[in-house]
């Protein structure tokens, strides 16, 4: 897909409002984290992945781990916005009968390739994927977005190991490094750095980039992609909560409830206050 | 079958490789216990597809889930401690919540591994395994069964876990009769004054036991429960119905296998006595194999003291 930096911004923070407009009428989920990793999204499914959304289970295509499964919201605007199913979808979120679980289920919606939600076991299933994907020949590409908290699970370095062991240079491994998890920041919780150094010593080709840099991360993709023999770790330097200032670098923000006022706040200072009256007219009534 | 093949492990490795012959996308998983688990017969004959993963039963779960993603049929062999416990929450949510195509086969069942004690003897397994929803769980009793069982785990779609034993093993089955169906008891006696349902090592015993019973004009029906899951609740009933007092007979804890599994069938359906010969809720030691079985009562003997004492039940008499 071609399309120039700054409209790939545009749709970054189209699907912030989307994420947390979803979050909001929920009631409950991951704002702080589907915000950090927005950039991450929308480089892979708009400019990276090679990708069907007529055809979610199309064999040959691009595979998408979102191992840190709680930040599926931003996961769900991007599928909704490649079409995958319904903008209105988005606004059935953690609803019973919705196909848009509180974190991620490969048997419920399209363009969903894993089940996660449980840190630290979908690197192991990406390893699995790349692993399936060179022994069948095929060229597809597997990409696994990690929490930096998650890194702190003993399985991400399990599969670290595995994945340099099988030269897997068809895996990335995204670090969305937004250095906050639920109780505190990662230095007072436990201590991930230097993360570089520990990915570089499991094998892997480690390339640093600024998160929210859409410029950066698509570079890092490219040469990820001419990156041979060895699996290539992503260390994106990213803010929890970016795009709202409220919450941004707050603890706090992994997961409250949006009260109106917030959800409101977070749309104009996302430049988004009539979007959902021009995109989503059909669903006023929510 | 030709030659002899002494227990369910090496079955376990000969119908692997008897399946990867003709099914080019079945691969397996190893945590380095491959020698134990016999899955090295696979590695020998299909080097390009047997995968090790070392020292890391977590991680294994997780790749054989996304290797199934694309099409093929991992096979992912351990100790039954380290599948159904390391890695429970692993197999949990990436392989039976997603229904993926993962078999589990765990090797060293029960307390009569033996000398490498408590923690390597599992006892746990079948109820951890059959509490979670979508997995097939079954327990072969016999080398000829479980050849027969490998190459129908790996045309059946979904999950599942096979619980195998480490030691040698009498054949119990001839290949041309035996019939295996997921939900099925097997037949292994018929018998019309109590029933013995057992499963694994402890199918032999109840034979045994059943002998014994013979001899005292005694006529003891034995089922073999080897699917666990889907649970041939019908014979169940159906021997309830017909012989009054049931017996089970497990290498395992008698709490939530087994015996826990028959129990809710029967206090759901027809209670009658029921006495559960199994690991009365202990962690058990070392020791020779056979021996510690007879420390911890998986006898023979004492399954026939328990049909005794649940057909005393039946006729309303209590023992002292
Ligand atoms: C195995 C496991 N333990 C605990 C949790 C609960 N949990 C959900 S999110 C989270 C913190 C994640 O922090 P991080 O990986 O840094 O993600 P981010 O900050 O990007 O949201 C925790 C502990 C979980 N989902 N899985």
């Amino acid at each position: 897909m071609n399309r120039n930096i700054h409209q790939l911004e545009a749709i970054a923070n189209e699907l912030r409002c989307l994420a947390l407009r979803a979050i909001y009428l929920a009631g409950s989920g991951h704002p702080g984290g589907s915000l950090s990793a927005a950039e991450i999204v929308t480089a892979l499914y708009f400019s990276v992945l090679n990708i069907d959304p007529a055809c979610p289970d199309w064999p040959e295509r691009d595979r998408v781990v979102l191992s840190k499964g709680h930040g599926c919201p931003i996961l769900y605007a991007a599928l909704a916005k490649r079409g995958y199913f319904p903008l209105e979808e988005l606004w059935t979120l953690r609803k019973l009968g919705s196909r848009l679980q509180g974190h991620p289920d490969m048997r419920k919606t399209p363009g969903i390739d894993a089940t996660t939600g449980s840190l630290g076991q979908g690197i192991s299933v990406a390893v699995g994927m790349a692993l399936g994907g060179k022994f069948q020949g095929k060229s597809y590409r597997v990409y696994a977005i990690m929490g930096c908290g998650e890194q702190q699970e003993g399985q991400v370095w399990e599969a670290a190991m595995s994945a340099a062991h099988y030269c897997l240079d068809n895996l990335v491994g995204i670090v969305d490094y937004n250095t906050l998890q639920i109780d505190g920041c990662n230095a007072e919780i436990m201590e991930i750095a230097p993360l570089s150094d520990k990915w570089r010593a499991f094998g892997w080709h480690v390339l640093e980039v600024n998160g929210h840099d859409i410029a950066q991360l698509l570079d890092a993709f490219a040469e990820a992609k001419n990156t041979r023999g060895k699996p290539t770790a992503i260390i994106a330097r990213t803010i929890k909560g970016k795009g709202v200032s409220f919450m941004e670098n707050q603890v706090k923000w992994h997961s409250s409830i949006l009260t109106k006022e917030h959800f409101e706040q977070a749309m104009t200072e996302l430049g988004c206050d009539g979007y959902f009256a021009a995109a989503c007219k059909e669903t006023s009534h929510v | 079958m030709s030659e002899k093949i002494p227990n369910n492990r090496v079955a376990y490795g000969k119908a692997l490789v008897s399946v990867g012959e003709t099914r080019p996308n079945v691969v397996v998983l190893e945590a380095d216990l491959g020698k134990g688990t016999q899955t090295v017969l696979f590695r020998e004959r299909f080097p390009e597809r047997y995968f090790p993963v070392g020292i890391a039963e977590g991680n294994m779960m997780g790749v054989a889930a996304g290797l199934a993603t694309t099409g093929l049929v991992p096979f992912a062999s351990t100790f039954c401690v380290f599948a159904s416990m390391r890695a429970v929450e692993q197999f949990r949510n990436s392989i039976a919540y997603p229904r993926l195509n993962v078999k589990v086969v765990a090797t060293n069942a029960g307390i009569e591994i033996g000398p490498d004690g408590a923690t390597h003897q599992a006892i746990e397994d079948i109820a951890i395994m059959r509490a979670i929803p979508n997995v097939t769980v079954l327990v072969p009793s016999d080398p000829v069964m479980t050849m027969k069982l490998i190459p129908m785990v790996a045309d059946s779609m979904g999950p599942v876990y096979v619980r195998i034993g480490r030691q040698d093993t009498p054949y119990l089955y001839d290949e041309s009769t035996l019939h295996l169906e997921f939900g099925k008891a097997v037949l292994a006696r018929e018998g019309y004054d109590v029933t013995i349902i057992a499963i694994g090592n402890m199918v032999c015993r109840s034979l045994a036991a059943a002998e014994i019973l013979e001899r005292e004009g005694i006529s003891a029906r034995v089922l073999d429960m080897f699917s666990i899951k889907p649970l041939d609740s019908d014979a169940i009933v159906q021997a309830a119905r017909e012989t009054g007092c049931i017996v089970t007979a497990e290498d395992h804890n008698i709490l939530g296998g087994l015996g826990g599994a028959v129990a809710e069938v029967l206090s759901a359906e027809l209670p009658v006595p029921l006495v559960r010969v199994g690991v009365q809720d202990t962690f058990a030691e070392s020791g020779d194999g056979e021996a510690v079985l007879r420390a911890y009562g998986l006898t023979a003997e004492r399954i026939a003291e328990a049909a005794r004492i649940a057909m005393a039940r039946r006729d309303g008499l209590r023992r002292t």
